[in-house]
């Protein structure tokens, strides 16, 4: 029986099969989902951790206690959780752990497409890619039993092209092994969890032999194969780009890598024995390709295929078509030459949902001309025209932090950082006291949406509900501000402009170092919905004055604005921000 | 067995995922091999989304090549217009008339293309351009929210296949309580007399 299932719930399937019994991870597209999945999976414990590197410990700890486990996170998260990772590449551990990481080449969720086998490198372990979702679950699995088998972490690679694709999956007639009857005591061993100095020192020489033994293993692993058709062409590939080039080359011999580290040197060298010209296709880095020009193979890679953004069969088909190795992509050419350049295309980029909380916020900050330092999350929209109120952004919690550096600066612009509530657990207590350790006159603002929203409405430490909805501890926001030393705290709603204008100055003209936290739970989570305004014709100056407000449902019409009523969700700033009262309900 | 691409192209919020959810799985219901490929997280704030939907003897990519669409179903006219230039003669465009201005737009900064402009944008490399008033109908029906399964009436009706295998697939895709409610939408969509 086959299931259609996207990379991500084929991955927790898997996992459920292979008998992981503690998964952990932080939001992050595109691998959000795949913990999701698995923590409806029965006898399991799924969390969503506050921020990478600790879900990196939670799996290890189950791991060193002879329990399987399953992190996931997307590729920056990995960075979050690269410390942790390449301590426990040298221990090594009991029961197997892998770690997903998510890439995103093409950005369409993410600050950066960095190429995330680098790591499997860096980290000294071994990496494998699946190329459709039957394969993720499979991979996974594998991934644990060589886990065991070399005593090391082992990272699964996908990228939003395997996450968010669906394609069928086997489903298995077998049940997943039980828990063991009784609880195992934790088997103690300090020389090889202890990584002091000089046990690290032992450590090291077995992970050199550990990638030299997994390489040796790579040889004979059936998940890198050659896959024989004609010998002028032979394509080097792996995951999604080998799906893609499949239908580019359809009569090449192919060289299909399940393991992307360590590589399997004389299979390579016997693939490349068996064509006329060895050519390489990844996407974002040339990983392979330099791997296998050392081994004194020549290929071509690079120097046909772009090392930015993201592949697909149809600019696969124009580099090769541009590199001479197939005819040219006739339909490409023509589509192009006939398409009337006339008609123009507005662009329409990702905005500020109606109702949303963060608009307000945003418009008070605008009006106040004030330098925002701003965060990872649904409120990075914050940028945008007509609000264009974020002058940074670069990675969870560095918002304050960097406000932090900017006002040591000493600038004249009054400054704020702006970080949503699940960032700021994420990674914005720390820089936090800082600010007070180390007197600042920071106003760090709180845009509390009461949820992780930007992926996809998934709870953390403040929302008092865990990720297998059982009810928690909620860490109230205030009191914890307060309790490490912040005297100067207000709570406002974002829906109140006049209100959070008179909080945010009484702040800035403060010289301490203070926190307000602007809340409004996300309508697109409570579903709260209340009744739309309308615009009276007659009293509208069409002075666009609530059209800077940035609110889909607010439009141009002839001689003055309207308010699609479907679209609106009632949030009324556009009353509050009307200087000809125009707008009621 | 002959290969099916279908592009789905809309704006965030209009419900394309589950759509093309349902594609994917009458798909696999008719024995085809089926790749479904769309992306979540940002783009969802009420920016373009595509979805693409494959069924073939064997599928490989899971994103469809320029050129190589069979069927587009545009969710917005502006969006539809879009990915014209990954149609090719014979390919098929089913359009829903209905506009989401952008933002641009409101601000009065740019301009949203005519009805006339968009067909001749897509009829400059495709011939058939079938139009349906899908969201009016949805709406009529009581919710705007089932444009996709009305969308989806429209394409069942084109690519033939027994009405029995959509419903059935749409009965297991929706929750209880809008099933019927939906079937009515996908019926009315095979009822939609297209020009």
């Amino acid at each position: 029986m086959k299931k259609l299932m996207t990379g991500n719930e084929a991955i927790a399937y898997g996992a459920y099969l292979s008998g992981v019994r503690v998964g952990a991870a932080y939001p992050g597209t595109p691998s959000t989902e795949i913990m999701e999945h698995f923590s409806r999976f029965p006898g399991v414990h799924a969390e969503w951790s506050p921020n990478e590197k600790v879900a990196m410990d939670v799996g290890i700890g189950a791991a060193y206690a002879g329990t399987r486990a399953l992190v996931s996170m997307k590729h920056v998260g990995v960075n979050v959780a690269a410390d942790s990772l390449f301590y426990v590449s040298y221990t090594g551990l009991k029961g197997g752990l892998v770690l997903v990481s998510s890439d995103d080449p093409g950005m369409h969720s993410s600050q950066n497409e960095q190429d995330n086998r680098n790591y499997a490198k860096f980290a000294k372990l071994p990496m494998l890619e699946p190329s459709d979702s039957e394969e993720a679950k499979q991979f996974v699995g594998l991934a644990l039993e060589i886990s065991e088998a070399f005593d090391t972490p082992v990272m699964l690679r996908t990228v939003t092209r395997i996450s968010h694709s669906s394609s069928p999956v086997e489903l298995s007639a077998e049940e997943p092994p039980g828990a063991p009857p009784e609880p195992p005591l934790y088997e103690r061993n300090a020389g090889k969890f202890v990584m002091v100095p000089a046990n690290a020192r032992r450590r090291h020489p077995v992970v050199e032999e550990k990638i030299k033994k997994l390489a040796e293993y790579a040889e004979t692993l059936p998940i890198n194969r050659i896959e024989p058709g004609d010998n002028t062409l032979g394509i080097v590939a792996a995951g999604s780009v080998y799906q893609y080039a499949r239908e580019v080359f359809p009569e090449a011999t192919f060289l299909k890598l399940g393991m992307v580290y360590p590589l399997p040197e004389r299979l390579i060298r016997e693939f490349a024995s068996r064509v006329k010209t060895v050519i390489v296709i990844e996407e974002l880095d040339p990983f392979f390709e330099e791997q296998i020009r050392l081994m004194g193979i020549e290929a071509r890679g690079k120097d046909i295929f772009p090392m930015i953004g993201e592949f697909s069969p149809t600019l696969i088909r124009q580099c090769a078509a541009a590199a001479g190795l197939i005819k040219e992509a006739v339909v490409s050419s023509e589509a192009a030459a006939t398409t009337p350049a006339s008609v123009e295309l507005p662009i329409r980029p990702p905005i500020l949902c109606p109702g949303c909380g963060h608009r307000g916020l945003f418009h008070v900050l605008r009006e106040a001309g004030v330098l925002v330092l701003g965060d990872i999350g649904c409120y990075t929209l914050g940028v945008a025209p007509p609000l264009s109120a974020m002058h940074t952004c670069g990675c969870m919690g560095a918002s304050i932090g960097v406000a932090h550096g900017v006002a040591k600066a000493g600038v004249k612009d009054r400054v704020v950082a702006v970080i949503g509530d699940s960032t700021f657990f994420h990674a914005g207590i720390h820089p936090l006291i800082n600010v007070l350790y180390n007197e600042s006159n920071v106003t760090a603002i709180i845009t509390d949406n009461s949820v992780t929203a930007m992926t996809g409405h998934q709870q953390h430490p403040g929302t008092g509900i865990t990720l297998q909805k059982k009810k928690t501890v909620a860490v109230d926001l205030e009191k914890f501000v307060r309790s490490i030393g912040f005297a100067k705290v207000d709570v406002c709603d974002p829906y109140d402009l006049d209100g959070l204008a008179k909080v945010l100055e009484e702040h800035l003209s403060s010289s301490q170092p203070s926190v307000i936290v602007a809340r409004r739970p996300c309508v697109l989570y409570t579903r709260e919905k209340n009744t739309p305004p309308t615009v009276d014709p007659d009293a509208c100056v069409n002075c666009g004055t609530c059209l800077e407000l940035g609110c889909p449902p607010l439009m141009q019409a002839e001689d003055h604005v309207t308010i699609d009523p479907l679209l609106c969700n009632g949030c009324g700033l556009c009353i509050q921000v009307c200087p000809s009262e125009a707008i009621s309900r | 067995m002959k290969k099916v691409d279908i592009l789905m192209a809309g704006v965030g919020g209009q419900g394309t995922i589950l759509a093309s959810n349902i594609l994917a799985e009458v798909g696999l219901e008719l024995g085809y091999d089926v790749k479904k490929a769309e992306v979540h997280g940002m783009a969802q704030r009420g920016g373009t989304v595509e979805s693409h939907v494959r069924w073939g003897e064997k599928v490989y990519s899971p994103v469809i090549e320029q050129g190589e669409v069979d069927i587009l179903l545009g969710f917005e006219m502006l969006e539809t217009g879009r990915w014209s230039s990954f149609l090719k003669k014979d390919s098929v465009v089913i359009i829903n008339r209905y506009r989401i201005p952008p933002p641009a737009v409101n601000l009065g900064k740019a301009r949203y293309p005519s009805e006339e402009e968009i067909e001749s944008l897509i009829k400059s490399n495709a011939e058939k351009v079938l139009w349906v008033n899908a969201t009016e109908i949805a709406s009529e029906l009581g919710n705007p929210a089932m444009v996709g399964v009305v969308l989806l009436g429209v394409l069942s009706k084109h690519l033939g296949g027994a009405e029995d295998a959509w419903l059935g697939v749409i009965e297991r895709m929706v929750p209880p309580k809008f099933q019927e409610l939906n079937k009515k939408a996908f019926l009315a969509g095979r009822e939609v007399e297209v020009a």
